[in-house]
């Protein structure tokens, strides 16, 4: 027969306003999902922020590399790490949060239209694909310029496509397309390719790929749909393809501009922690992509979001005047 | 299900000659942001059931001509209609209060 939790967090559990929590975690991906998974089972008031469910292990469509699992969507995957924190009692609501600041001892969580209290909080708010910053991105944004290959390539079947990057997902990307388009080509502003191997042998082999090295985009041109792409390479050679898409996949960075004075970043912007996913602001815990951790993998956001809820248990426990997590498996 | 399910057929009965404003969300089945879209469509359906706003769903891959004829080249997209005429278009997963906040707006 379980424990029940000490009574102050009873009380704290059972508050029925909604506005004052334990914890609030910013994102649902795999550390926030995680992390409410955690703090929910440590019997903490949990409420989770995010603009969606699932960061960026929604975009693909096939994860074959986490322990366990064979084979599975991105969705599918996380739809069921949602649904097991809130079975936990974690709550959910899904909006952009504006700001987070101190207030004595306790933090305040704003959105749009609402605001929040907690009196610790898990930041794990991921990463944002890059733009390319050229002219006619914005103009055709949702409308021939794609960050997202698994969501529209669909869309391109028979017709040509560019894609841009030089890791894993843009390979992926240049993979996928060059099933269902009638030319694909891959380009790339260095001579060697960053990612998996294995996937960059796939790449070599796939004859409607045509691998452009050494070259940046441009320009996105076109009259009332994307007519073609304007290249150079580091020869200063330039040359126009003619193209109906385009996929970005040039990486991810923070925009952490909501939370820069709370906690103390890295010069890439990534949210600086220690081991026990600790930042420079007590209470404030970090997790995931949005860290300096330097891997970027669901296992890892995982593992951390793990280790941030326990941290931030302790936080709390410590707060009240008690233990951290027993001595049978971690600090005290 | 409460949300509109739009096809070729009755897009221009439903959306079109709507007396009301009308939200689509243009999807498909195998695309990632798009279920995790459809659950909030669902439930904003529901909330705005009775009042004066339309909120549908087209599967683009069982629908090409309406989702060709609006130019939909990104999923998920979202079109607002007012009169027969496109008020407002957005590309990808929006958050549920993101979404309210254009409804409200409409009504």
């Amino acid at each position: 027969m379980p424990r029940p939790p000490p009574l102050s967090l009873r009380r704290a559990r059972n508050d029925s306003t909604n506005t004052m929590f334990d914890v609030i975690i910013v994102g649902a991906g795999a550390a926030g999902l995680t992390a409410a998974i955690y703090t929910s089972r440590r019997a903490l008031k949990t409420l989770v922020i995010s603009k969606d469910v699932g960061g960026q292990a929604v975009m693909t469509t096939h994860i074959e590399n986490y322990p366990g699992v064979d084979l599975v969507s991105g969705a599918e995957f996380m739809l069921k790490w949602k649904a097991q924190a809130e079975k936990f009692g974690a709550q959910f609501i899904f909006d952009e949060v504006s700001e987070v600041k101190k207030e004595g001892d306790k933090f305040i969580v704003k959105t749009g239209s609402q605001q929040f209290e907690a009196a610790s909080i898990i930041l794990a708010f991921g990463l944002t694909p890059r733009n390319l910053g050229v002219p006619g991105e914005d103009r055709f944004r949702g409308r021939g310029v794609s960050y997202c290959a698994t969501c529209d390539a669909p869309f391109y079947k028979n017709k040509s496509v560019a894609v841009v990057g030089g890791g894993s997902a843009a390979l992926d990307a240049a993979l996928l397309l060059g099933k269902i388009a009638k030319q694909v080509y891959l380009i790339h502003r260095s001579e060697e390719f960053r990612g998996e191997e294995i996937l960059l042998s796939q790449v070599k082999a796939e004859r409607k790929i045509e691998m452009i090295l050494d070259t940046e985009v441009r320009e996105v041109k076109g009259a009332e749909k994307i007519e073609a792409v304007a290249i150079e390479n580091k020869k200063g050679e330039k040359r126009e393809l003619e193209i109906q898409g385009i996929f970005v996949e040039i990486g991810h960075e923070v925009k952490a501009d909501f939370i820069n004075s709370l906690v103390k970043l890295n010069d890439k912007k990534e949210i600086i922690v220690n081991k026990d996913c600790e930042t420079s602001e007590p209470g404030v815990l970090a997790a995931g992509d949005v860290t300096d951790v330097d891997y970027k993998q669901i296992v890892i956001s995982a593992g951390e979001g793990a280790k941030a809820a326990l941290s931030c248990y302790r936080y709390i426990q410590k707060k009240n005047g008690k233990r951290g997590v027993g001595i049978d498996w971690g600090k005290k | 299900m409460p949300e509109l399910k739009l096809t070729d057929d009755n897009f221009e009965a439903e959306v079109v000659n709507s007396k009301v404003p009308v939200l689509v969300d243009f999807f498909a089945t195998w695309c990632g942001p798009c279920q995790m879209t459809g659950p909030v469509i669902e439930e904003l359906a529901k909330e705005y059931e009775g009042k004066a706003i339309k909120i549908g769903k087209v599967n683009v891959d069982e629908n090409p001509k309406t989702t060709e004829k609006y130019g939909i080249m990104s999923i998920p997209a979202f079109r607002v209609f007012k009169g027969g005429q496109v008020v407002d278009e957005f590309v990808g997963a929006q958050p549920k209060e993101a979404l309210k906040a254009k409804i409200e707006k409409l009504i």
